[in-house]
């Protein structure tokens, strides 16, 4: 598995680079997509009506979309680059997609930590899928125009998914925050359940401003003001308070997750690793 | 114009095949037995979310995640066709709903068994989906006509299902040994539940005569079961594994298979509520509703609010 720490990072040019940061870039788009896209898929049968069970089963499964091509992607560029990534069960062949999604462990997953906790009621998953989906419309925004052609792709065939998901959890935001006396209080709740996550989405990784000072990947930090502004918007129509709580929480881009994520592997990964080398 | 001429007048626009529609005269029973019959069907589509949503956070691959929890969201989709279906005749959904929650509604029982295995999803897509298609695709051709229309649209995706179960199993059954195992193991649990689907014998379903003469009901119970068996008689060779029937013989007088006695005991326990996941299905769908409140309260309240400012801003 290949990290790049900060103190690396200082040593070696960064046109050495290309290949690691692209790799760990990728997979923290991944990662994040299909964390959340599973969570998501959690609620498919039991949401609170029909027409949003099939709503929120429908962006789980664009994010797992997402995921795949990213994972498909990472999994490309690893082999025909021949990098020496060690995973388990896996020798004498290439690499592919469901390798990458279901044989690393907690500390080499990069997702956000803000998408790996748990649904709680529907107003969190609301608002989790509100912050995400805001910050992924600005993400992917930037990506269409990265120098890794295979990146932009990616990105315009997402956004129009994105735009969907992030008008969808707006209006629920509202309608929520706005609704009942009841939906209000959980609303705040919610606020003070996943605000402290959401630091970390413009909080850069050694690999993502390697990826970023090569031009294929997004500067986070410049995302901020944009979601600021669409995030106050949303709130002050919902009439809900903007947080003035620290945000915190990091370490899942480089691996060091909630206590969640464990779970979520345990569950998703059971049966590739019970039965190494099967065919599906 | 009197009941009587009435009635003669729908048999003739059913015997002649012309559609019944929501806003035409039709007996209060035949108008009874549609809302039963397609409400039921609705809270099967439902409560059949639950066996398969089981296994989505553990499908063994990223295309196996992403086409099941599309299946069990098609599934979601059937149901809300089947509702708007229903109410057509008369019926609102919070009722029905209610029905289907207080247990006086019922779902197809085969929804009751549990899915201890990722195989049990290919077998649920071989043989439940089967078998509701068995049983589905004269439906597309019923008399009435909300319900035709929405059949044809539900038919097309559930045979898509299948030959995704199909090929799950088919998979598995290549497999490694212990996955050839897997499958075998899942057949050997879901074959008689699905056997089981197309109802009491003929002799014994109360209702199929009228259904039969409305043309709500193509083919009685025994007829599409012996076909069912038929063809997955012949579908289990091509898988490489075996149907749990020791009496399962192809006999050439009939041109049909012979097969084993059917266990009506367990088939009338499971209906009256006493299967493996009856309960656990039931509180699910109860837990959801019941946890679900709270949000269709505030958006109806959001939704009035929003009424109000839009009438005050216009006054």
């Amino acid at each position: 598995m290949i990290e790049i720490s900060n103190s690396e990072l200082q040593d070696v040019p960064v046109q050495k680079l290309p290949v690691e940061a692209l790799i760990n870039y990728t997979l923290n788009l991944a990662d994040t997509s299909l964390i959340l896209g599973h969570r998501n898929s959690e609620w498919t049968g039991h949401g609170p009506v029909l027409e949003q069970d099939i709503a929120i089963s429908n962006i789980a499964l664009d994010l797992i979309g997402q995921a795949r091509n990213f994972y498909q992607y990472t999994a490309e560029v690893i082999n025909k680059n021949q990098v020496a990534f060690d995973l388990p069960y896996v020798t004498g062949r290439a690499i592919t997609e469901d390798d990458l999604a279901y044989l690393r462990d907690v500390l080499e997953f990069k997702n956000l930590l803000l998408v790996e906790q748990p649904n709680g009621d529907w107003g969190q998953t609301i608002l989790r899928q509100f912050f995400f989906s805001a910050y992924q419309y600005l993400l992917y925004e930037q990506l269409q125009k990265s120098k890794d052609s295979q990146l932009a792709a990616i990105a315009e065939k997402s956004i129009k998914e994105t735009t969907y998901h992030l008008r969808w959890s707006s209006e629920w935001v509202i309608r929520l925050g706005d609704g009942t006396e009841e939906s209000h209080q959980r609303m705040l709740n919610a606020l003070q359940e996943f605000w402290m996550f959401t630091g970390e989405l413009f909080k850069p990784s050694a690999y993502e401003q390697v990826a970023a000072a090569m031009q294929i990947g997004v500067d986070v930090t410049t995302l901020k003001g944009a979601w600021m502004e669409k995030v106050t918007a949303v709130l002050e129509e919902a009439k809900l308070p903007l947080p003035t709580t620290p945000a915190l929480q990091s370490g899942g881009k480089t691996g060091t997750h909630s206590e969640h994520l464990g779970f979520i592997l345990a569950e998703m990964q059971f049966l590739q690793r019970a039965y190494p080398n099967s065919n599906w | 114009m009197g009941v009587h001429e009435l009635e003669n007048l729908f048999q003739q626009k059913v015997d002649h095949e012309i559609k019944i529609e929501p806003k035409d005269w039709m007996p209060e029973k035949y108008r009874k037995t549609l809302v039963r019959q397609i409400s039921q069907h609705a809270h099967s589509e439902i409560v059949g979310m639950l066996p398969e949503g089981n296994w989505i956070t553990r499908a063994p691959s990223l295309r196996r995640k992403a086409t099941l929890l599309a299946k069990v969201q098609d599934e979601a989709g059937h149901g809300l066709y089947l509702y708007s279906a229903a109410e057509t005749l008369g019926i609102s959904r919070d009722e029905m709903l209610n029905q289907l929650h207080t247990g006086t509604a019922k779902y197809s029982s085969i929804f009751n068994y549990p899915t201890l295995s990722w195989a049990d999803i290919g077998a649920i897509g071989w043989l439940v989906d089967g078998a509701a298609i068995m049983n589905q695709v004269p439906l597309c051709r019923s008399s009435y006509g909300p319900y035709a229309r929405a059949m044809v649209r539900i038919c097309k995706e559930e045979s898509f299902h299948q030959r995704q179960g199909f090929e799950i199993l088919l998979s598995l059954s290549k497999g490694t040994p212990a996955q050839h195992k897997m499958a075998q193991d899942s057949l050997n649990r879901w074959w008689w539940p699905s056997v089981m689907m197309f109802g009491p014998k003929d002799d014994e379903s109360p209702n199929s005569v009228d259904s039969m003469k409305w043309k709500i009901k193509r083919f009685t119970n025994d007829e599409l079961r012996q076909k069912f068996v038929d063809i997955c008689a012949e579908q289990v060779k091509i898988l490489g594994l075996q149907l749990p029937d020791n009496d399962l013989k192809w006999n050439d007088e009939r041109g049909h298979y012979d097969f084993g006695a059917i266990n009506w005991d367990e088939f009338w326990q499971v209906v009256k509520g006493n299967g493996p996941c009856n309960k656990q299905r039931l509180d699910a769908r109860n837990k959801a509703h019941n946890e679900g409140a709270w949000v269709r309260e505030a958006a109806i309240a959001h939704a009035e609010k929003k009424k109000q400012r839009t009438a005050k801003a216009a006054a």
